[in-house]
């Protein structure tokens, strides 16, 4: 599991336990909501905090989760639609805000269709069972002889019906079940088929709301100028030259805010976290352009802070030398030291990955409304609830008093787990006395933000004489991620060793996982895929390596990986084993479709990888084409997933598209470089991005499966480079070890 | 500050701001229509992208002034509820992820079939390769395009025409 969603899974987990059976229940269901301002609230049947049925047949579905391109406003209104047995024509969806009776609304680590998959249902099951019993109690039948279809409870014996909006206040007034049944997968109408996004629509007519859209009364327009090395501090500012911009109203000092952990996660003391808004000084002004001519125009003087002198040449040499060595071991079975030492066959290769940052398309911004200790703010983020905690924080009021209404996202790819910008939000409107919308410029946002961390990895495998891997090991370094946030050289690999390391973990007899700590003031986040894209990039490399010094094809060294031996449940928190039936079916299935065993002319070449990670099963076949001026083109990347139950197949042939695209902008573009402590990136132009010209032809094949849904977001992402990778091998025999690939390797001389 | 007349999806407009302020946050923040989007500032993505006199511009580097009594259609302009063939078919082959980006790929997208009626793949790559989306929703868009350049050319018409 994602580090994110590892800490999810952990905090509601918590939730649950803190508040006791009776808690998880009743987030369930027990919960009323009332309409919005209207009288005929007591009408409508609102058996939990996700159902509410209008005596017109209109029903509301609440949706607490953030929506930013992965669909959750759809998928999992159709969870509940499904159990619900709802005319999806009259379902509405609504955003829910922030509010502790839906739990943890954190939304990342792929985990927003499994964590409501249980919850849902049961909510859309115990609304339908009481809206049979509502109809049966009408028609003094039995509950067992009612069926409900398409927003109607149906008594075929006496060819009856009601809908739903003609049961709902006679289903309000009974009690709610505490165990309704769910329905089988064979009686599934919606789940598993192609349904259309419910906010289509306004998007391609302009009208969808993200946050840089908030539009309040009186509302004034913020930027800020924050200090330009990671780690520096405000030291002075003169005002006077931002004050005589035309349209520049204030200019407002923001100052250092020591932020909490993004999950609640409990620091030691003195730990050494790095987790600070670092400030800065904002301009307040009447329209955003204004504010951004302020920002130009103050003059600041900076602390450059302890990380002012960094740069990544430095910082490359020294995780290149820390591989070296031995580091903090994270998982060590048999002798593989001893093992590679006498093995017949040594094969040893390094990998790195540079820092990379989010871009998404909507810059960092958020609208915030501080008055009479009360603090509104409405923002695109995907952790309101540790943003709320810290904006009660640093405004000293308490969390109670905070509103958060969460708008559209513009891409979020974990940038918007973080609650920074929120914050700064909150200060800079109390500063202001006013609604303020504080917009980044995308400078801001490139050179503010929380990097994928960067990543040497040492590899080494040791074959016995009829080529079988006797030893595995494999030595990271990187900065710590986790740590960053809670403090200490804490390991982002706990709960993915297996789904990000991957096999040969727990394949081979001897292996061994260590960890060596970069220490940097470059702030680190979670990242779309995070630690399993670097150590897949690594390990799926590699395995291809160990196939060519071994003379195996690299599919069938996979295969026979996986055959040789049940692999461990993975450590942590993630607890289920991988399933290699369905590993391998997916690995089968990108072959087959991607004809994995028919020639390609010189200079083309296929390459594989395969995951099982949050959940899914998934493996990629991408094929390339390597010009003579060594240009790569990726032709075509067949992917096959196993994400079990599927809920909408057209959401994951887009995901699956969108992180194959991903993918390739990490593997060919990406990299954020740091020269004395500053981010050497400023805008698309520097930090360039896959663009439409690139894209290759995407193939997806879903299997179908009704075990739990796995998450989809995230999986196919580490399965890219690597395979690209690997095509690239197979077209030239040069193995690309860095990220970006540097492709000067490639021309032929 | 001088009052600088424009022309927005048929509505005239007289904005007082700065003749060096960008289209785009006069549109936005003067005007009020925030379906045309910030995503870098410089031209380099393409998610502010308009129609000046029909031809798609990157609002985030035209100047205001430089538009005085132009006419400007913005996403919102494109068509009367949304019935332009290029969001009918954005929405047929649910191109959009975030959608953040997809008002800018719609207003180029309607622009180039306004001039080629059936574009190839190499024609909807150079016509939107200043365009960035960071969902990766690039293989529908192309497969929208085809779509809508497939339709009755009469419906096509309606790029650049206000509501």
């Amino acid at each position: 599991m994602s580090a994110p969603a590892k800490d999810l899974a952990r905090s509601t987990r918590r939730e649950f336990l803190k508040t006791g059976a009776a808690g998880a229940a009743a987030l369930v269901i027990g919960f009323y909501v009332p309409s919005e301002g209207e009288g005929a609230a007591a009408k409508s049947f609102a058996p939990n905090a996700y159902v509410q049925i209008k005596p017109s047949g209109e029903i509301r579905l609440v949706i607490a989760r953030s929506e930013m391109g992965q669909g959750p406003r759809t998928s999992l209104a159709m969870i509940l639609a499904e159990e619900l047995d709802a005319d999806w024509s009259r379902v509405k969806v609504q955003q829910a805000d922030l509010d502790p009776k839906y739990g943890d609304m954190t939304t990342g680590g792929s985990f927003s269709v499994r964590s409501s998959w249980g919850p849902l249902r049961q909510a859309g099951a115990s609304a339908r069972s009481m809206l049979i019993t509502a109809a049966a109690n009408s028609w003094s039948v039995p509950p067992g002889e009612c069926t409900t279809r398409h927003s109607a409870v149906h008594h075929a014996a006496s060819k009856r019906q009601l809908s739903y909006g003609e049961l709902a206040e006679k289903a309000a007034a009974l009690p709610v079940p505490k165990d309704a049944p769910l329905k089988k997968t064979n009686e599934y109408r919606m789940l598993g088929k192609k349904e259309d996004r419910v906010d289509g629509h306004p998007i391609v007519v302009g009208e969808a709301h993200y946050g840089i859209d908030t539009r309040l009364p009186g509302m004034l327009y913020a930027a800020v100028t924050r200090p330009p090395t990671f780690g520096g501090r405000l030291k002075s500012f003169d005002a006077a030259p931002a004050l005589s911009v035309a349209g520049v109203r204030k200019v407002v000092e923001v100052r250092a805010v020591e932020l909490p952990p993004l999950f609640g996660e409990e620091r030691k003391p003195n730990s050494g976290h790095q987790h600070y808004l670092w400030g800065g000084v904002a301009i307040v002004a009447d329209s955003t352009w204004q504010a951004i001519a302020g920002c130009r125009a103050v003059k600041a003087e900076w602390d450059q802070g302890p990380g002012a002198s960094e740069s990544t040449e430095e910082q490359r040499a020294q995780c290149a030398a820390m591989v070296k060595g031995s580091g903090k071991e994270l998982r060590k079975i048999g002798d593989p030291e001893g093992t590679f030492a006498s093995a017949a066959k040594k094969i040893e290769a390094e990998y790195e990955l540079p820092f990379v940052a989010h871009a998404s398309m909507e810059p960092m911004n958020c609208t915030a409304w501080v008055r009479e200790g009360k603090c509104e703010v409405w923002a695109p983020v995907q952790n309101p609830g540790a943003m709320a905690t810290a904006i009660a924080t640093a405004l000293g009021i308490p969390s109670s008093t905070i509103t958060i209404h969460i708008t559209l996202l513009g891409g979020g790819f974990g940038r918007r787990l973080n609650i920074d910008y929120g914050v700064e939000a909150a200060l800079i409107s109390r500063a202001a006395g006013a609604p303020v919308k504080v917009a980044w410029t995308r400078e801001d946002d490139m050179r503010h933000d929380y990097y994928r961390p960067m990543s040497h990895h040492r590899l080494r495998a040791g074959l016995d004489a009829q080529n079988q891997i006797t030893a595995w090991l494999h030595h990271v370094a990187a900065p710590t991620t986790d740590g960053f946030y809670v403090g200490g050289d804490l390991p982002d690999m706990g709960g993915t060793e297996l789904a990000g390391v991957g096999l040969p973990n727990g394949t081979v007899p001897n292996y061994l996982l260590e960890q060596s700590f970069l220490h940097t003031a470059v702030p680190r986040g979670y990242w779309r895929s995070v630690d399993v894209f670097w150590n897949h990039f690594a390990v799926q490399s590699f395995i291809d390596e160990v196939a060519a010094a071994s003379g195996a094809d690299p599919l069938e060294l996979r295969r026979r990986l996986i055959d040789t031996k049940q692999p461990p449940a993975a450590g942590g928190d993630e607890s289920k084993p991988v399933d290699v039936k369905r590993l391998r079916a997916v690995m089968d299935l990108a072959a087959e479709r991607s004809g994995w065993a028919a020639p390609l002319e010189a200079r083309r070449g296929r390459g594989i990888a395969s995951l099982f990670g949050w959940d899914s099963y998934i493996a990629n076949v991408a094929e390339a084409t390597v010009a003579k001026d060594g240009s790569i083109r990726v032709d075509r990347i067949v992917t096959a997933i196993d994400c079990g139950q599927v809920i909408n197949p057209d959401m994951i042939r887009a995901q699956m598209e969108g992180g194959i695209v991903w993918g390739l902008t990490a593997a060919f573009y990406s990299q954020i470089t740091v020269e004395n402590g500053q981010p050497q990136q400023f805008n698309f132009n520097d930090y360039p991005v896959l663009r439409i010209a690139d894209m290759p032809r995407v193939e997806v094949h879903i299997i179908p499966s009704h075990e739990s849904p796995g998450g989809v977001g995230e999986p196919t992402v580490p399965c890219v480079a690597p395979a690209v990778a690997n095509a690239i091998f197979a077209a030239t025999g040069k193995r690309l070890r860095r990220l970006p690939f540097q492709t000067q390797e490639l021309a032929q001389s | 500050m001088d009052a600088i007349s424009i022309t927005v999806n048929g509505k005239e407009h007289s904005v007082e701001v700065s003749p060096d302020t960008p289209l785009l946050w006069v549109l936005r923040d003067t005007i009020g229509l925030t379906g045309t989007k910030f995503g870098c500032g410089m031209a380099l993505c393409g998610a502010c992208t308009v129609h000046i006199d029909g031809e798609p511009a990157r609002s985030c580097t035209t100047r205001i002034s430089a538009v005085a009594g132009r006419k400007i259609t913005t996403i919102e302009g494109l068509s009367a509820g949304g019935r332009h063939p290029v969001q009918l078919a954005w929405q047929s082959a649910q191109v959009p992820q975030c959608g953040y980006c997809q008002a800018g790929m719609i207003m180029t997208s309607a622009a180039l079939l306004a001039k080629n009626s059936s574009p190839t793949d190499a024609d909807i790559d150079e016509a939107l390769g200043g365009h960035i989306c960071r969902c990766g929703t690039y293989q529908r868009i192309r497969a929208a395009i085809h779509q809508a350049a497939s339709q009755p050319s009469e419906r096509k018409s309606g790029a650049g025409e206000p509501r």
